[in-house]
């Protein structure tokens, strides 16, 4: 790793804390929220540093979900810099507003502390609610701990404002795993965030009174097709300015990023795919597996929007098995979000790899090292050739 | 022919401003609303007293009038809703409503 060229402090935080640092460090123009567990203490601290005069932030409280996105979504079209945090049912109550904040290619940063979705009512972490909106034109950007939820949100906003993408971007941490759970992170001080985010300046927007435009006009057969694929090209450069963001914040942080992380795959010849916090227990394993001589690794995109499907099949080669851990069930029956686009990817790759997906705790349930063990075994016990696997999915903790 | 051929006049999505934006104030104007009309108000200056009813009522500015007097309609932007003609007092009625595709053989008025 690099030498950091900024002083940074070593603080304990708990997730949300950090999220709350970082946001007062970006200060943007406007943040409109509405509270809902486990996000509620990003927008709690948050109105804390408006009150105390520590931002000049223009703090909205709005009477739902679907308002703070709408707000959002006016003061980004106004030509400012707007953040939300939202979990769960507060996502689901943002659906079409999500879809008018990306097709409108206005650059939102926002937190989403990943929670189950009702019913039945729960209030711990699964992906079921960014995953609902993982087709929304957002750029979605997964967090392992609380050092990458306070990093990501940082680098989001200079992802978002890039001429080539403008797209709003949402930063998911795990509802009270990391949202909750105090942990020593080391945050940048704040001129140096304040320079590496720069000045924002959209080339058009709705106040700029001398070049006036019209934004959200009715859009036809003749042309919304064409707006649909301009929204595709800014997810394709995505990929690269994603990397060149990641490489500016290295120089100033010392803290490495990529679309994903890939970790002792060298000779690997099996893998688990799993995003967040859970990368760290499977880390654990792989950790204790190799000492006993196992060639196993560890995949934990990073990035799910633009999904790297290139970039993962590489790092996939010459892998004989790998298992999918998807942290939410798509009910399509034939495997989790995470795994269906995985298997997409590595279907050109010969010779193909054996697939397995495992969903894993919804609603909060815990997950062991032992259970990431079995997955391992199970893994290194495959036949070479063997592509299906059998059963597809499984799930990995719940009583039978 | 192709749907790509079909609708190559007009710009591909690497020429279009993005997000949908229209950059160009008041471009309204360029859309003639006109031709969505079934029904086109038909004038007669021999009958007409220009009372200016149908200046007045008309709701998208489409009789043209000149000086106090009606010199005509603007089909591009008439919608041929008809309340020209209905406005037209009876003792005078100089405006006809006729059907669009009866209409296609005569030229437009104005």
């Amino acid at each position: 790793m690099a030498v950091a060229v900024a002083l940074q402090k070593k603080v304990a935080m708990t997730g949300n804390e950090a999220v709350a640092q970082a946001m007062r460090q970006i200060e943007p123009d406007v943040v409109a929220a509405y509270p809902i567990t486990p996000a509620t203490d990003i927008v709690q601290y948050f109105s804390n540093f408006v009150a105390n005069g520590q931002v000049k932030t223009e703090f909205v409280t709005t009477e739902s979900e679907h308002s703070a996105m709408s707000a959002c979504v006016g003061a980004s079209a106004a030509g400012v810099r707007a953040m939300t945090a939202t979990a769960s049912n507060g996502l689901a109550l943002m659906w079409e507003v999500l879809y008018i904040a990306s097709g409108m290619r206005l650059p939102l940063v926002m937190t989403v502390v990943n929670r189950a979705l009702s019913s039945p009512i729960n209030i711990h972490c699964d992906h079921s609610d960014s995953m609902g909106a993982r087709d929304a034109g957002w750029i979605q950007i997964y967090s392992e701990n609380t050092q990458e939820a306070y990093d990501n949100v940082i680098q989001a906003i200079r992802i978002a404002q890039h001429p080539k993408v403008l797209l709003p971007v949402m930063v998911m941490l795990d509802g009270f795993i990391i949202s909750h759970a105090m942990e020593n992170l080391e945050i940048l001080e704040d001129g140096d965030v304040k320079e590496f985010i720069g000045e924002y300046r959209p080339e058009r927007y709705l106040l700029d009174a001398d070049h006036p435009i019209t934004i959200g006009a009715l859009d036809l057969n003749d042309y919304y097709f064409e707006h649909k694929r301009q929204q595709v090209e800014g997810l394709l450069q995505a990929r690269k300015v994603i990397l060149e963001v990641a490489g500016d914040y290295q120089r100033v942080s010392g803290r490495s990023y990529g679309l994903f992380e890939a970790y002792r795959m060298e000779d690997a010849e099996a893998a688990i795919v799993v995003m967040s916090s859970t990368a760290g227990t499977v880390r654990t394993v792989v950790d204790a597996m190799r000492k006993e001589g196992h060639r196993i690794g560890l995949i934990k995109p990073r990035v799910f929007r633009p999904f790297p499907a290139r970039d993962l099949a590489e790092v996939l080669r010459g892998v004989k098995a790998v298992a999918v851990m998807d942290r939410s069930e798509s009910m399509s029956t034939a495997g989790g979000p995470l795994f269906t686009e995985l298997r997409s990817a590595i279907y050109e790759l010969e010779p193909r790899p054996l697939a397995a997906d495992y969903i894993f705790g919804l609603g909060g349930r815990d997950i062991y090292p032992e259970d990431v063990c079995g997955i391992f075994q199970r893994l290194l016990a495959a036949k070479p050739g063997d592509i299906c696997s059998d059963p597809m999915v499984t799930y990995l903790g719940v009583r039978e | 022919m192709t749907s790509k051929a079909k609708s190559k006049e007009r710009p591909g999505w690497k020429d279009l401003p993005s997000g949908g934006f229209i950059l160009e104030p008041g471009n309204a104007t360029k859309y003639l609303t006109g031709d969505w009309r079934l029904m086109r108000p038909v004038w007669d200056a021999e009958r007409c007293i220009d009372c200016l009813l149908c200046w007045l009522f008309c709701p998208d500015g489409a009789v043209l009038a000149e000086g106090g007097k009606i010199i005509g309609f603007d089909y591009d932007y008439c919608k041929g809703c008809g309340i020209c003609a209905k406005e037209c007092p009876p003792k005078v009625d100089a405006i006809k409503m006729i059907r669009e595709d009866e209409a296609l053989e005569e030229p437009l008025s104005a």
